[in-house]
């Protein structure tokens, strides 16, 4: 049996849906208790965790000057605290990436990276090639450090529990790096991970200008807005926008995409998405054949007419 | 200052890798083989640091075997001054990897460290931050834009929230992402040039004969799921129609 502490996530003022997608990859494993680790400025946030059926112990780590962001100030704690579990996951976030490798280093193994299907205790699942090939992995290791995939998983949505919540402050601080700021695109539209419909563009939109439209119609159905590497590459939309292997990956009910051809490296980030629609001019680009729905059309005639109509 | 950069070699990132009917591993026989592309990005930054007179030398390392000489070559042809070949014909997981990587560093002593943020091939994701760990200095992951400071540099990060801004000290590890830079085209000149740039390979039982920690062992690779086949409409009318019906619009 075994074991579970998970690294939670916040944007500052919320949980973030990862920790719950995490809990649920957790929820798979035969496991004696779930506990799990947060690293914030104060322990408000910690109620949230303590919502979910399951979790036993929620560990809060108050943190000066952003070092809860910082991996070199967190790891060390996260380590000494992953002796006593038998799995220790994170989220494959840019948070969890930067994070947990350092925190397997400490605990001196190698790490399983974006685990999208639980085998059983030892032995899971994981894309490797930008998801052209799938890898079973085992190790029988008594401490196993692991990113999770958060588009393989649904977030949990559970309530009602009752988990103790314990507080200390860091001690791991490090010296030697500072948080300078974080630069955010200001949106009110839904967040990109975890909206139930996205709409996005690519190099086919043409323009900066040209993407009111894409936010337009977003606008009118509810959706948060993505891109293809090629549309931020052209600086049409900021990087926080990028959908695909470097960018985000993820998994909404609709996903509809204009004037996106569609690379590999793009189609990675949204092969867990419900239905995929994708409209280009192009009846040979490779995003037809992994749509559930094309249309083949210019963007500039079809997204006019959808606002419109829908 | 000196700067090292650990490059991988690859399958290129254009090929469209095929897994073995046997599912023993993905077919490499024949492929076209490259530089990381994040390790040439990082092979670029180095460079172009060199250029602004920031670093006096660029030492390029990889830890594979003979074949990867290659790649060292290309990253010579950019411009980066000599090379280190950590010569294994095993296949080296990610903390192994860093305890060969932090070896090379006490060899060598850089005043900064670039890498790619993963090879393509494993898509690990790990090896730089656990080099910063094993090395017990900072790290910049996912970096888009460096700045020198007084300090030591600022670090743009592309994260999930937007970008990130972190001040390391030096020496630290800094990891690359895609937009750091668009890295050169190596011309025939230089590839003549890069031949006679020193390459010295190290055998890595001599260079690191304790490698420790838990490995993951690999036991089946498949093909994903492929995605059903779809459905095309000629009119915006009826892929409304059609997302209504399946509830996606209302």
């Amino acid at each position: 049996m075994s074991k579970v502490l998970i690294l939670a996530e916040h944007n500052g003022d919320s949980i973030n849906q990862s920790t719950a997608k995490v809990l649920t990859a957790a929820k798979q494993l035969k496991t004696d208790s779930i506990d799990m680790v947060l690293f914030a400025p104060n322990a408000e946030m910690a109620q949230e965790l303590a919502q979910f059926e399951g979790v036993g112990n929620v560990q809060v780590v108050t943190c000066d000057n952003h070092h809860d962001q910082l991996a070199a100030s967190i790891a060390p704690t996260i380590a000494e605290l992953g002796k006593n579990y038998s799995h220790i996951w994170g989220p494959s976030t840019t948070f969890g990436k930067d994070v947990m490798p350092r925190v397997a280093a400490l605990m001196e193994v190698n790490q399983i990276s974006d685990i999208m299907e639980v085998i059983d205790n030892n032995t899971y699942k994981r894309p490797i090639y930008a998801g052209n090939a799938i890898l079973t992995v085992t190790t029988d290791s008594n401490h196993q450090v692991a990113t999770v995939r958060t588009a393989s998983y649904e977030a949990d949505k559970t309530d009602g529990g009752s988990a103790e919540i314990k507080e200390c402050s860091l001690e791991t601080a490090a010296e030697h790096t500072s948080f300078v700021k974080l630069a955010t695109g200001d949106s009110d539209r839904p967040d990109l991970q975890t909206a139930a419909k996205v709409i996005s563009g690519g190099r086919g939109v043409g323009s900066k200008e040209n993407f009111d439209m894409v936010f337009e119609l977003a606008d009118k159905i509810g959706a948060a807005t993505g891109a293809s590497r090629a549309a931020v590459d052209a600086g049409y939309v900021p990087n926080d926008m990028q959908v695909g292997q470097t960018g985000k990956i993820i998994a909404p009910d609709l996903y509809m995409c204009f004037g996106i051809s569609g690379a590999i490296q793009h189609l990675t980030g949204i092969k867990d998405a419900g239905t995929i629609v994708a409209i280009n001019k192009d009846a040979d680009a490779p995003i037809f054949e992994v749509a559930d729905i094309g249309l083949v059309g210019d963007l500039f005639k079809v997204i006019p007419e959808m606002i419109e109509k829908v | 200052m000196k700067i090292l950069v650990a490059i991988k070699r690859v399958v290129d990132y254009n090929v469209r890798v095929q897994v073995k009917p046997d599912g023993s591993g993905v077919a490499t026989d024949g492929v076209k083989m490259s530089i990381n592309p994040f390790d040439e990005i990082a092979v670029e930054e180095a460079l172009r640091i060199k250029e602004q007179g920031k670093a006096d030398e660029v030492v390029v390392v990889t830890i594979g075997g003979d074949e990867s000489q290659q790649q060292l070559r290309t990253a010579m042809a950019m411009g980066a001054d000599r090379a280190i070949l950590v010569n294994t014909d095993q296949a080296v997981q990610p903390l192994q990897a860093a305890q060969v990587l932090l070896k090379v560093i006490e060899k060598e002593q850089p005043g900064l460290v670039i890498t790619g943020k993963q090879a393509i091939d494993d898509d690990n994701n790990q090896t730089p931050q656990m080099l910063a760990t094993l090395w017990n200095r900072p790290q910049a992951t996912f970096v888009s834009e460096i700045e020198f400071t007084d300090k030591g540099l600022q670090a743009t990060r592309e994260v999930d929230a937007g970008l990130e801004t972190i001040e390391v000290a030096l020496p630290a590890v800094i990891s690359t992402d895609l937009r750091l830079n668009q890295p050169r085209f190596v011309k025939l000149p230089d590839i003549m040039k890069a031949k006679k740039k020193p390459l010295e390979t190290l055998a890595i039982d001599e260079l690191a004969p304790q490698r420790s920690g838990h490995r993951i062992k690999a036991t089946q690779y498949e093909p994903p799921q492929p995605r059903q086949k779809g459905v095309m409409v000629e009119s915006v009318d009826e892929l409304v129609t059609m997302l209504k019906d399946k509830g996606l619009l209302s």
